[in-house]
This record gives structure tokens, C-alpha cells and sequence, in this order.
């Protein structure tokens, strides 16, 4: 395989990277598009994670101290929706990027210019968004689900800007699902038959699929919204005949399919991490990917597990929580895969992969509470308390964005041709998993004691370890500081990397130099 | 207040058990010891804070028993996972087993681990299935009670016999901005409570007049989402007299969290007597309407009203909030237009956050609430100042549509 690109090497002078700014504004390239994915997934989570800080400084004591509550209401609105559509999936967007073409073997992309556009409509969709903050009546301030007629008739003038901005990410989110599909289904090396595709190329095909599926839907509700709000429509509005309900079922028929599309990626990304430092074949490959793929359709059946208490029929209920703890088979399949990987293998312990148990234990600890709360008569108690709270953050923040730092670990000597400091990545690990355990842990017993979620101010019972989550908080947003200096430390330069990087790792994307080429296969490699 | 002193009290003495009596107030040591209360077999009192309530009915001690049932399963299947997990990590590192095996497959294990779990979640779902059925008995109730969800408020009606209030927060703006010390039942406190009877079978009807709100007991296990346009249905049969608070639990708005529900439970006699002395303060109410109001009597009484239903939006200078919640001082409808005036107050403003009050306030409070607007922050003094009397708001038309 070297040899392939070693007889291409004189071609890659004629296509360097331009100079200067308009090589970002104007590039094709798979790998600038990537990093430009992810430098704005980071600029946007320290921006979420800002308003988080301010969310757990209110919330450090009980009274108000720090901000008005219809501050505190914009700023949760804010942090989920930047959180979900400015920091998760852009990242994960970033990794494809990156990584898919390098793994199946493809040059590049297969819609370059549409790529471009896909990345270079974000940055405009969250200026909109994050302005709102400074107009009249401010921010939207009616959570990242935005339930009707709070968002409607109840809503900040701003909320018309929000519909935009959100419009525009669904776009670009549709663009980017495009353009891994036809990637993957048509520009794979020859020999590499889709069972033989590394698993994260598996989880983004059926990621996109998803996404293809769902976004429309979210952009009909938010379409809706903008009907009743500006030309008197009323599918909302049940003074003019309309359902508020309707719009719970629209959203969540996006929003149970997007939570998938947070964790699937991470799925594929551990995988690669735990057997590159096991030093062991994956176990289950065909599992994995029948995984992954029950775990997808199941997620069009179950939404209706987050309205059990808008007092759905009997029948729905039993239907949903049915279908709902269904999902824990396939995903207990992947866990049961993940530690029969490590089992017998030779396992090291490098950042990456410390960031990757963690990811699997701390997300199989999310999925519990997740099959806790398919258990409808119990989730009249957990419903809309923090123990959801603490719950959806197990899986999103030690689960996907866990797997995000693990995978920029993972790949970065790829990606710079330099290695990480492994003291300072251990170091950002242990600072995170305490941080994160400190903060969402106490979570579950105040949400189960009774404070209710989305709330400014609390009663005296919960003050404790409030302020103990608060603290969590404040460590584990000071230590992503750290990680953003680790990332520039090793861009800038630090121990040469092999082409390998690591002893265990497989694939093509390791076949190259590190870093990767500015054109890498530009002939096809042959995959045995 | 009470009860953080008796954390910090079993904090400390768990923290001299373990020796830690020195550090025992720090942060860092109540995790620990909290770290430690959850571990510790011997602790379980300690349950009680951190676990779901058991409640007070026979469905929220169903429900409590699902949950721990749930609970335990998750610890168990947690436990096997992560001790292979740690055994691996320990026993095959790359210095103890530097040779890796090289399995990848086993159809057996894989099949097992598909069908065990799929048998433990059908175990899971039959006591689950089952007490959502008993949740779902929609019978009449002995008393129904129609609960309808307002921004920040939550009204009453008794409609067996036309009892009628509104239940607001009473937690004072000063407690909640720190200026004075919190007293007990801070955000858990309420001006008049929702009186049941022991005993007998409740059924709450469950609505709302703007946004989408949840109405949360968790003593009985009920939450259920109070939605416009829809009504739905929730019952319970409490056996304990005593004093129950909940929250509202679906984001309202600004003042989400200071809508609290209490329901106090009484035996069957205190309940007729409460239900008799609500009728005659009704008729008293009545009686008030037909009096001769001094504007002085109207403004002072308005000012109560305007505390209670007004402030949260228009804020207690009347200047609301720019951009949302529209100025009272110097209004041009507050200064000169009565009739309009009255009109929004009895209608609401369509398309926005501005309520109908007609069914929340007597004609007494409306007449006199408004009064207190148009006289209050020079109001008088810049308009007409002309007043509005309960016989205004009596003989008040629909204006047509």
C-alpha cells in the first residue's frame, strides 16, 4: 500500500492547501472541512459549556443570586440547543470529515463543494441564534424543546430568528447525512464490501440515514410554529381549534432518532479504541453492526416515551414502554461486545483508551437510568425531575462527548503528524471523569428526592448537593481549558508520530503518513 | 433550614465512625460521607433523602416498588458487566498478559446475551404493566376536582360543590432574594391549600388557561401534564391526614419554579366543616359587591390584588418588562380609556401572554384592582382617574367579536 502513495507523492505538490485565509473559506478539502467542523464544535461547547457555568452558579445555593430567572430560563434554552446542534454533532461531522474517506479508501469526499457549504452555513445559523440574546425581550427561554404555545404565542419576539437559525442547521445537518452516504455506498476501495467496513464508517452510514429521516420532521414543527406565531394559523393553538400535543409528538418523533444520532458515532469510535488498545480483534463485528442498525429503527417507535405524562391512552403507554426497554437488548449487546474485546486481550492504558472505558461505563450507567425510565409508572416520579437531568447527561457528555475527546486522542497524530503529551492527556482524563461524576452524579438522588428540572431557585432539602454538582461543574468546565491547550500544544509540534501511531491499530487511515497527506488515495488501495 | 442542620448533624457523626470527625463540614467531606452513607450497608435510613418517596397510596408504594425492583436489576447486571470489565483490565494488561488471544466470535455466548436480557425485561414489564393498568382506572370519583394550571398559579374547583380558589406561592420575593432568612417551606409554601378527605376516591381533572404546565404529587405518585385544550385525569385515595407538597414540573416560563402544590388531607368532619366555611366566605364575597367602595377602600384593596396576580409580568412598579410585558405607568389605556382598560382584563390580549382575568378575580378584586392601576404611580394624576366599581364589572358586555 505505500507504495501506492509513495508513486502519487509528486502529485500532492500541485495540490497543497492555498495560502491564507480563503483556503478555509474556499476548501474542499475532506480534511480542512473536518478540522473546521470540529475548531467550531469546541469554540461552541465552550460557549454552551459557559452558559452551564452560569446555570450551576445560580443553582450553587438555594435564593437568586446571580441572574433573574428569565435569564436563567434563556441561558438553559441556549445550552441545550448549542450543546445538541453547535457542539455534538458538528463534532461528530468533523470526525467523518476526517476520517471516512481516509478509512474506506476515497480521496476525498464525494459532493466537495457541497461540504463546504454544509460547514460554512453553521457558522451563520448560531450568529443568528446566539444574537438573540441581545434583542428585544432576549433569548429564546423555552428549553432546546421548545414545547408549544410556551414557544408560540408565549414566545420572545427572538424566537422567530431561533426557527431560522435552527432551519439553517437542519440543512446543513441534511447536506453533510448526503454527503457520507453517497461517500460510503460509492467511493469505498475495491474488496471493501460494507461488511468489512470499520465500524465507524458503519455507525455514520446509519447516523445519516437517520438524520436524513428526522430533520425534515423538525423542520415541519418548526415551520408550524412559524405559521401560528407570524400568519394566524393555529396548529397549535387550542384556542383556535389546534393541538399542543401534536407538536410533543413532532418533536420527539425528531428527538428520540437525534439522541441516536449523539451516540451511534461514539459507538463506532469506541470500538476502534478498545480493540486498538487491547490489542485484539473486536468481538462481535456483525453484532455490532446488527446492533447499531435494531438500535436505529427502534428509535422510530419509542418517542412517545418522553410525553408518558401528557395522558396518552393506556394502550400507548404499554406500547412505548415496551418498546423502549426493547432497546436495551441491542445495546447491552454492544456493552457485552466491548468487554468481551477487553477480556484476554493485552490492554494498555493510553488516554484515548481511558477516555474509552469511561465511555462505556459511564454511559452503560446512563443507559440504566434509561431503562429505569421506560418503566412508566416509575416515570411519573422521574419525569421532568433532575434524575432526566442527570440521566440524558450520563449518555451525552461522559458518553458522546467522552467518545469525541477520546477519538481527537485517538487520531491526532494522524491529524498533526505529532503526539499528544500523554501526562497532560491523562491528567485533563482524571480532572474530567471526576468533574463529571461529581456534577451529574448527586443529580440522580436530588431528582429522585423531588427538584423538579428547569427550575432557578430550589427548596432547602436539595441545597447540599446542589452545591457539591456545582463544584463538578466548575472542575470540569476548567479542565476542557486545559484540553484545548493540549490540542494547540500538539499541533504546534511535539514527538514525531509513525504511520501506525499505535501498536494495535488497524485500518487504511493507518496506512498513510502522519499527518495524513493534503490527497490521500488518490488511487484506490486494494483491501483483501 | 431545620433539615440541612440534621444532614450536617448525621454527616458528622457518620464522619466520627470513620474518623473524619475534623473535616466533616467540609464540601469535599460531605461527598465522601454521603460516598459512604450510599455504600454502607448499615445506613439505609439515609435512603429516605436520596431515593424516590415511598408516598402515602397504595399506587406510590406500588410505583416505589417497581422503582427498586428496576434499581436492584440495573445494580446487578451492573455489577457482572463491570466486574469482568475490571477483572480485564487488571488480569490482562499488556504487563501481566502480553500476549493477546485472538477470539473474535462465539455464536453461543453472543445468543445468550441477546435472550437473557430480553427474559429479565419481560420479567421487568409484567408487575410494570400491571400497575400502570391500576393507574389507568377511570372511574368517577367521589370528589372531582377540575385543577387548572395559570402562569405562576394554579386554580381549584370543587365541582360537586362549587367551591372555587386559586392556590399562589406565598414564599416572600424577599426570602428568594436573599434579603431575608428562608423559612422551612421556602418554595413549598402556598396561601390556601387544596383540602381532600381521607379516605375517599379524588379525581383531579387537569387543564390549563395558558401554557403547558404539570401538576406533581409525589406523596401520591401523580404527574400528569396540565395542557390547554385538554383535559386530563388523575385519582388517588390518601389514608394519612397530614400536609403534602409538590411542584409543578413542565417548564412555564419565567416563574416555573415558584409554582408549588400543596394538598392537605383531612378526616371526613374537618373536611364538611372547611367545605361549609368555604361557602359562606363565598356569600360574604357576594354581599361585598353590593357595598358603596371609596376610591381609597378600591385602591388599597386593588393593591393586594395587583401584589398577588399582577407583579410577576408587570412588575411591582408597574413598569413591566421591556419588550415583553407592556408598561402600566403612564399607559395611555391606564390613563384615559376605562373602557378598554376593563375590556383587556376581562378578555385577555389574544396572541399574547395577557390573560382573561374574568374567571380568576370576583368582580370586587377586578373593580378594585384596576382602580389601584389607575391610581397608582402618578396614573391618577397624569390621566382621567377615573375609577371602576364592582357594579362596572357586573354589568360588563362581551364586546362583540
Amino acid at each position: 500500500m505505500s507504495a501506492v502513495i509513495e508513486s502519487h507523492g509528486h502529485d500532492d505538490h500541485h495540490h497543497g492547501p492555498a495560502k491564507g485565509l480563503t483556503r478555509w473559506l474556499y476548501t474542499t478539502n475532506h480534511k480542512d472541512i473536518g478540522s473546521l467542523y470540529l475548531w467550531f464544535s469546541f469554540a461552541m461547547f465552550l460557549i454552551g459549556g459557559a452558559m452551564a457555568m452560569v446555570i450551576r452558579a445560580e443553582l450553587f445555593q438555594p435564593g437568586m443570586q446571580i441572574v433573574e430567572p428569565e435569564f436563567y430560563n434563556q441561558m438553559l434554552t441556549l445550552h441545550g440547543l448549542i450543546m445538541v446542534f453547535g457542539a455534538v454533532m458538528p463534532a461528530f461531522v468533523g470526525l467523518a470529515n476526517w476520517l471516512v474517506p481516509m478509512m474506506v479508501g476515497a480521496p476525498d469526499m464525494a459532493l466537495p463543494r457541497m461540504n463546504n457549504l454544509s460547514f460554512w452555513i453553521l457558522p451563520f445559523a448560531f450568529f443568528i441564534l446566539l444574537s438573540s440574546l441581545f434583542m428585544e425581550g432576549g433569548a429564546p427561554n423555552f428549553g432546546w424543546t421548545f414545547y408549544a404555545p410556551l414557544s408560540t404565542t408565549y414566545a420572545p419576539p427572538s424566537v422567530t430568528f431561533f426557527i431560522f437559525a435552527v432551519h439553517i442547521m437542519g440543512a446543513s445537518s441534511i447536506m453533510g447525512s448526503i454527503n457520507v452516504i453517497v461517500t460510503i455506498m460509492n467511493m469505498r476501495a475495491p474488496g471493501m464490501t460494507l461488511m468489512k467496513m470499520p465500524l465507524f464508517v458503519w455507525s455514520w452510514l446509519i447516523t445519516a440515514y437517520l438524520l436524513i429521516a428526522v430533520m425534515p420532521v423538525l423542520a415541519g414543527a418548526v415551520t408550524m410554529m412559524l405559521m401560528d406565531i407570524h400568519f394566524g394559523t393555529s396548529f397549535f393553538n387550542a384556542a383556535g381549534g389546534g393541538d399542543p400535543v401534536l407538536f410533543q409528538h413532532i418533536f420527539w418523533f425528531f428527538g428520540h432518532p437525534e439522541v441516536y444520532i449523539m451516540i451511534l458515532p461514539a459507538f463506532g469510535i469506541a470500538s476502534h479504541i478498545i480493540e486498538t488498545f487491547s490489542r485484539k480483534q473486536l468481538f462481535g463485528y456483525a453484532s455490532m453492526v446488527w446492533a447499531m442498525a435494531s438500535i436505529a429503527i427502534l428509535s422510530f417507535v419509542v418517542w412517545a416515551h418522553h410525553m408518558f405524562t401528557v395522558g396518552l391512552p393506556l394502550a400507548a403507554e404499554l406500547f412505548f414502554m415496551w418498546a423502549t426497554m426493547l432497546i436495551a437488548v441491542p445495546t447491552g449487546v454492544k456493552v457485552f461486545n466491548w468487554v468481551t474485546t477487553m477480556f484476554k486481550g493485552s490492554i494498555s492504558y493510553e488516554t484515548p483508551m481511558l477516555f474509552a472505558i469511561a465511555f462505556v461505563v459511564l454511559f452503560t450507567i446512563g443507559g440504566f437510568s434509561g431503562l429505569m425510565l421506560a418503566i412508566t409508572p416509575a416515570d411519573f416520579q422521574y419525569h421532568d425531575t433532575y434524575f432526566v437531568v442527570a440521566h440524558f447527561h450520563y449518555v451525552l457528555v461522559p458518553g458522546s462527548i467522552f467518545s469525541i475527546m477520546a477519538a481527537v486522542y485517538y487520531w491526532i497524530p494522524k491529524w498533526t503528524g505529532n503526539m499528544y503529551d500523554e501526562r497532560l492527556g491523562k491528567l485533563h482524563f482524571w480532572l474530567s471523569f471526576i468533574g463529571v461524576n461529581v456534577t451529574f452524579f448527586p443529580q440522580h438522588w436530588i431528582g429522585l428526592a423531588g427538584m423538579p428540572r428547569r427550575v432557578p431557585d430550589y427548596a432547602l432539602q436539595f441545597a447540599d448537593w446542589n452545591m457539591i454538582s456545582s463544584v463538578g461543574a466548575f472542575l470540569f468546565g476548567a479542565s476542557q481549558i486545559l484540553f484545548m491547550f493540549i490540542v494547540l500544544k500538539t499541533v504546534m509540534g511535539g514527538k514525531k508520530a509513525t504511520p501506525q501511531v499505535w501498536e494495535g491499530s488497524r485500518g487504511l487511515e493507518w496506512t498513510v503518513e502522519s499527518p495524513a497527506p493534503y490527497h490521500t488515495f488518490t488511487t484506490p488501495p486494494k483491501v483483501n | 433550614m431545620l433539615y440541612i442542620n440534621f444532614l450536617f448533624l448525621r454527616y458528622s457523626q457518620l464522619g466520627k465512625k470513620l474518623m473524619f470527625k475534623k473535616a466533616a463540614t467540609s464540601i469535599s467531606n460531605k461527598f465522601f460521607a454521603g460516598l459512604i452513607i450510599l455504600l454502607s450497608s448499615n445506613s439505609f435510613a439515609a435512603w429516605d433523602d436520596l431515593n424516590m418517596t415511598e408516598g402515602v397510596t397504595a399506587i406510590s408504594k406500588e410505583v416505589f416498588e417497581l422503582h427498586m425492583l428496576i434499581f436492584w436489576i440495573c445494580v446487578a447486571i451492573g455489577l457482572v458487566v463491570f466486574s469482568v470489565m475490571f477483572y480485564s483490565m487488571f488480569a490482562y494488561s499488556k504487563k501481566r498478559n502480553p500476549n493477546p488471544s485472538s477470539f473474535h466470535e462465539n455464536t453461543k455466548l453472543e445468543l445468550a446475551w441477546t435472550v437473557v436480557p430480553f427474559l429479565i425485561l419481560v420479567f421487568m414489564a409484567i408487575p410494570a404493566s400491571n400497575t400502570l393498568t391500576k393507574i389507568y382506572d377511570d372511574t368517577e370519583g367521589d370528589i372531582n376536582i377540575q385543577v387548572v394550571g395559570y402562569q405562576w398559579k394554579w386554580q381549584y374547583k370543587y365541582l360537586e360543590d362549587d367551591i372555587d380558589f386559586f392556590q399562589n406561592l406565598t414564599t416572600d420575593w424577599d426570602e428568594i432574594y436573599n434579603k431575608t432568612p428562608k423559612g422551612e417551606f421556602y418554595l413549598e409554601e402556598v396561601d390556601e391549600a387544596v383540602v381532600i378527605p381521607v379516605g375517599k376516591k379524588i379525581r383531579f381533572l387537569i387543564t390549563a388557561n395558558d401554557v403547558i404546565h404539570s401538576w406533581w404529587m409525589p406523596d401520591f405518585a401523580i404527574k400528569q401534564d396540565a395542557i390547554p385544550g385538554f383535559i386530563n385525569t388523575a385519582w388517588t385515595v390518601v389514608d394519612e391526614p397530614g400536609i403534602y407538597r409538590g411542584k409543578c414540573t413542565e417548564l412555564c416560563g419565567k416563574n416555573h419554579g415558584f409554582m408549588p402544590v400543596v394538598v392537605k388531607v383531612v378526616t371526613q368532619d374537618e373536611y364538611d366543616v372547611w367545605v361549609q366555611e368555604k361557602k359562606e366566605a363565598a356569600f360574604r364575597m357576594a354581599e361585598l359587591t353590593e357595598k358603596n367602595w371609596t376610591t381609597a377602600e378600591l385602591t388599597e384593596r386593588g393593591e393586594g390584588v395587583y401584589l398577588k396576580n399582577c407583579v410577576a409580568c408587570h412588575q411591582v412598579n408597574g413598569q413591566g418588562i421591556q419588550g415583553i410585558f407592556p408598561n402600566l405607568a403612564g399607559s395611555d389605556i391606564v390613563l384615559n380609556d376605562k373602557e378598554r382598560n376593563v375590556e383587556i382584563l376581562m378578555e385577555g390580549v389574544q396572541g399574547a401572554a395577557m390573560q382573561s382575568f374574568a374567571n380568576q378575580l370576583s368582580e370586587v378584586d377586578m373593580a378594585a384592582v384596576i382602580t389601584y392601576t389607575r391610581q397608582a404611580w402618578g396614573n391618577a394624576e397624569n390621566g382621567d382617574g377615573k375609577i371602576v366599581i364592582p357594579k362596572d364589572i357586573v354589568e360588563y358586555n362581551k364586546p362583540n367579536i
